[in-house]
């Protein structure tokens, strides 16, 4: 539909601004944020309409921030939300489920959602190239994307990143540049970058775009659940911009309708060795202070994150919590989803369900709540995280008798 | 010339001091302060710098050493 997007808006002041690739408030210097004309979108979505649509995320293309048809990722999203009997009678819960994102398309990460929905908003935009500064699944996503969709596509990486995950973008053919410096020297210069060239930097100025994709995860749990919202969802924070657009998405869905009064409760999950956000939450502060990273939960290792503070203001209004865990704790989450359930998560999947523990175990969340965990990425992809820590295969002769006594259980 | 967006973040001993003003003394830059929340033990202003490229990068250089955090607008956009 045409005219759902009534433009642009300052989540600090309030300032309007037409829906241009722009990212930042030019009054406060505060982010922007779409601001959609609900009344005209009421009037042409329903459950209907919706289940009528594609097996993807873009089924909810009238609460995305495009104006024409998707062009760009258009498999990604409409991931299983998988009933985890079995990880939930380990931890003592009836209804957990986990929405598993480690098999989103192309590129088995949640990043694919966010980027479909920049690619397709910057393609109408009239770009043709796009950029982004990504250590890992977000620039998988962009150069596989980019690729699809015939766009010329920059990816910035620090130059010390390890080989195997340059590979992963390298095999799409973007220009991968590495910067020689630091981290926080790639971010300046992404920022220089992206306020002079006429590109799509899809973390920058296609930000207001790019973070609304994040909603289809809260807009394709609630439809699997048959159209209500989870009592307790555990969402890992890396920007913290995903744990406020579920909440955003979710109040989307009532404010139209579609779902009864939101009463979900949001906890947010970081790795101890980059907390910045649980840790300022837990203190009852708004702020939050950077850190350094130092996790093996690389993909969540923000240490001065964008949307920090509005994680923080958007669990308080749920009333949820936020919680941190170890890197052993990591591990053991990763083997324990992978054992009880088949789902090989990614590093941040470890940290989702560490915190899911500590959550049970602490009384938050109880036997009877319906409970969703976000694991948003494959643990193909991290594999070094927990190669040491899985054992090693039984190595026999090609013979019976070898088989027979080197192998417990045979007979 | 240039226009460039950064977030200073001040640890608390360095509230009283007016770095700001230093810097647009120090460096041929122009200080515009477009947002701000300071108290007795934490600060934050949001502040655009105007002027040559080189200069902006030596301020900011020149606004760290002073103890002061500075990051672009964006905070952290690697992800």
């Amino acid at each position: 539909m045409t005219g759902k997007i009534k433009g642009l808006k300052c989540r600090e002041c309030g300032r309007a601004y037409p829906a241009d690739p722009i990212h930042v408030c030019e009054m406060c210097f505060g982010p922007l944020e779409v601001d959609y004309n609900y009344d005209a979108i009421k009037q042409v979505l329903s459950r209907e309409t919706i289940q009528n649509g594609p097996p993807s995320l873009w089924r909810f293309i009238d609460l995305l921030p495009v104006e024409g048809r998707a062009t760009v990722g258009l498999d990604a999203g409409y991931t299983p939300l998988v009933h985890a009997k079995n990880l939930g009678a380990h931890l003592g819960l009836d209804e957990l489920y986990i929405k598993n994102d480690t098999v989103n398309h192309p590129t088995l990460s949640f990043k694919d959602r966010v980027v479909a929905v920049a690619l397709t908003r910057a393609r109408e935009m009239g770009f043709e190239t796009v950029a982004c500064a990504s250590t890992g699944n977000l620039a998988n996503a962009v150069a596989a994307q980019a690729a699809q969709a015939g766009m010329r596509c920059f990816v910035f990486i620090p130059a010390n990143l390890e080989s195997g995950k340059v590979l992963g973008n390298l095999i799409y053919r973007p220009t991968v540049v590495e910067v020689e410096g630091n981290y926080d020297d790639v971010n300046r210069l992404c920022s220089e970058i992206a306020a002079k060239y006429p590109w799509a930097f899809v973390n920058v100025n296609i930000r207001p775009y790019y973070a609304e994709g994040s909603k289809s995860l809260a807009f394709e749990t609630a439809e699997q659940l048959g159209w209500k919202a989870p009592d307790q969802v555990v969402i890992p924070i890396a920007s913290g911009s995903l744990l406020t657009k579920i909440w955003k998405g979710l109040n989307e869905l009532h404010q139209l309708g579609l779902i009864d009064p939101v009463t979900t409760k949001l906890h947010g999950a970081q790795a101890e060795g980059c907390s910045p956000v649980a840790t300022a939450f837990k203190r009852g502060v708004d702020f939050f202070k950077p850190v350094k990273p130092n996790t093996i939960a690389k993909s969540l290792a923000i240490g001065n994150p964008a949307d920090g503070y509005y994680a923080i203001k958007a669990t308080h209004e749920s009333t949820g919590s936020m919680d941190f865990v170890s890197d052993d704790e990591i591990v053991d989450s990763i083997k324990l989803l992978a054992q009880t359930e088949g789902i090989f998560a990614e590093t941040a999947g470890g940290v989702t369900i560490g915190v899911l523990k500590k959550l049970v175990k602490n009384g938050l969340i109880k036997k009877g709540d319906v409970t969703v965990a976000y694991v948003t990425g494959n643990g193909l992809k991290t594999q070094e995280a927990v190669e040491e820590f899985v054992g090693r295969p039984l190595r026999i002769l090609p013979k019976l008798q070898s088989f027979e006594e080197g192998v417990p259980h045979a007979n | 010339m240039a226009s460039l967006k950064y977030h200073l973040r001040f640890p608390e001993e360095k509230i009283p001091h007016p770095v700001v003003y230093e810097i647009g003394q120090e460096y041929p830059v122009v200080t515009n302060i477009r947002g701000a929340n300071v108290t007795e033990t934490t600060g934050w202003l949001n502040l655009e710098l105007t002027g040559d490229i080189a200069d902006i990068e030596q301020a900011v250089e020149g606004l760290k050493q002073k103890g002061v955090q500075v990051d672009p607008i964006e905070l952290d956009v690697i992800e």
